[in-house]
């Protein structure tokens, strides 16, 4: 049930409508600290939701690298694909 | 041009340097004498101090002290080696086998802190193979152990058993043979919440993980001989490693590890934290050693919870909102804003009463709290003095008149 990068992305937005509270447009190219203004804990809450949404584990140990919605949406895809 | 490396931390200087100026500010107190466990002299005025985690009073305790200026004269003020050189004396092999029959069990370790406890015992346990599954409220020092290792890191919800079924569920789906590292803490410290350590210990031992619990505030204050909260929730078979401090209710410094592994003395020799640092010096060993004798054959425990039940309720009907409930040694008002919450320690020094001033991220939920921590060795009569403080406090910020114009309008 691998699913494409674009689906991923959309999942991963509406996910995220709830951490967006100035109510910006989200691209890939979107960053979490920085665009969406999101503390480290927060980013730490919202991967928590993603994984649930996803049935995967992402590994706290992957955060740092992950900065943009692309990112993590690639790392979703990358973890679905294994 | 090169960068300046404290480029970085502008932001947070710029809210250091908002705060108040001398005796206001919460991060440059310093204790000009210590009168007694529950008293120190600041600012030039005698200060309850209801912040010091000292649960049990234990730093003044006349034969923790004898014991300590014994070692003292003996044996010098300090190692100034490890423990795998120069740095075990008889006194820590001592205080080793005092853990052991503390906790009846067959392994014990000390390390120089707490923290470095935490820091080697989850970074050396877990290897490049091996999960390591926390919960979000965690203690510093576990997260720091975990990104000192090199074992992969998950988080779970804080106490939330389903939570952390479902995690450790995909894990095992993903790698059945996977070693798995559960960590837990009986107290956690900024709202002294118990963790509900049968769900969880249930489920870990389910999925075939090991368990690991701090009970940095919970030894002395739970249990029926003072072991703490997996003692308090009769699971102590169920955990496999146990972590504790000195620092609080033994009224000293240093960190252990407890467990029945057969393999435990392993970490003796590959744990990096114990092996690359002097071990403790032999006044603490002694004093250390002395006030766990007493918390097994003592019970201050009830006069503890008798104090916290007094201040958290007296708080609680004067109309602050409590984070917490009285059935740990902790009382913590939250307040909405941080502006107010650091103001309120500031007034609360100035009427004489030393609490903690605990912001985020160091706090659950981003709350702004003040935080007492209660000792046996307060007084009732010490107690109502915190509380017409606190009373007089929320009045003169406004909180508490707020919460009546609420309640009302």
């Amino acid at each position: 049930m691998t699913q494409n990068v674009d689906e991923i992305f959309e999942r991963i937005c509406t996910l995220l409508k709830p951490f967006n509270k100035k109510d910006i447009a989200i691209g890939k190219d979107t960053t979490f600290s920085i665009d969406l203004e999101l503390d480290s804990l927060t980013v730490m809450d919202m991967l928590s939701e993603i994984e649930d949404e996803f049935d995967i584990t992402i590994p706290l140990n992957m955060l740092p690298d992950l900065e943009t919605v692309g990112q993590f949406t690639d790392a979703v895809h990358k973890l679905l694909s294994e | 041009m090169t960068l300046d490396l404290f480029e970085k931390f502008d932001p947070i200087l710029n809210d250091y340097n908002s705060l108040p100026d001398g005796a206001e500010n919460p991060f440059t107190v310093s204790m000009e004498k210590v009168l007694s466990p529950t008293t120190a002299i600041i600012n030039g005025r005698e200060t309850i101090l209801a912040g010091t985690n000292n649960y049990m009073g234990m730093t003044f305790n006349p034969e923790c002290m004898a014991a300590a200026q014994e070692a003292l004269t003996d044996f010098g003020t300090g190692t100034t080696g490890s423990r795998v050189l120069n740095g075990t004396y008889n006194s820590h092999k001592q205080l080793e086998e005092t853990l052991k029959e503390f906790y009846d069990c067959q392994h014990a370790i000390v390390f120089s802190t707490g923290y470095q406890a935490n820091l080697g015992v989850i970074a050396t346990l877990a290897g490049p193979k091996d999960y390591v599954v926390i919960d979000t409220d965690s203690h510093a020092s576990i997260y720091d152990g975990c990104a000192m290792g090199n074992a992969t890191v998950v988080r779970f919800k804080h106490n939330d058993p389903d939570n952390l079924d479902k995690r450790l569920n995909r894990i095992r789906r993903d790698d059945p043979e996977a070693g798995i590292l559960v960590v837990l803490e009986g107290v956690y410290s900024m709202l002294g919440d118990q963790a509900p350590l049968k769900e969880l210990t249930r489920i870990s031992k389910k999925h075939n993980a090991y368990v690991l619990v701090d009970e940095a505030h919970s030894i002395g204050v739970f249990g029926e001989t003072g072991r703490g909260v997996a003692q308090e929730q009769d699971v102590e078979d169920q955990v496999d490693f146990i972590i504790g401090t000195f620092s609080k209710s033994v009224g000293t410094i240093g960190g252990y590890c407890v467990s029945n592994h057969p393999k435990f003395e392993a970490l003796r020799l590959v744990c990096r934290p114990y092996i690359f640092t002097a071990s403790l010096p032999p006044s603490v060993v002694a004093s250390a050693t002395k006030a766990l004798e007493l918390i097994a054959s003592t019970n201050l425990r009830s006069k503890l919870l008798d104090n916290s039940m007094r201040l958290n309720k007296g708080l609680c009907d004067v109309g602050f909102n409590m984070g917490t409930t009285g059935e740990s040694p902790i009382a913590a008002i939250v307040i909405d804003d941080q502006d107010t919450a650091i103001a309120f320690w500031g007034e609360m020094i100035k009427e004489g009463v030393y609490v903690n001033l605990a912001l985020p991220p160091a706090t659950p939920n981003r709350m702004n709290l003040m935080r007492c921590s209660l000792s046996a060795a307060h007084s009732f009569a010490q107690i109502d003095f915190m509380l017409e403080k606190f009373t007089l406090v929320g009045k003169r910020l406004g909180i508490l008149q707020d919460k009546v114009a609420s309640l009302t309008g």
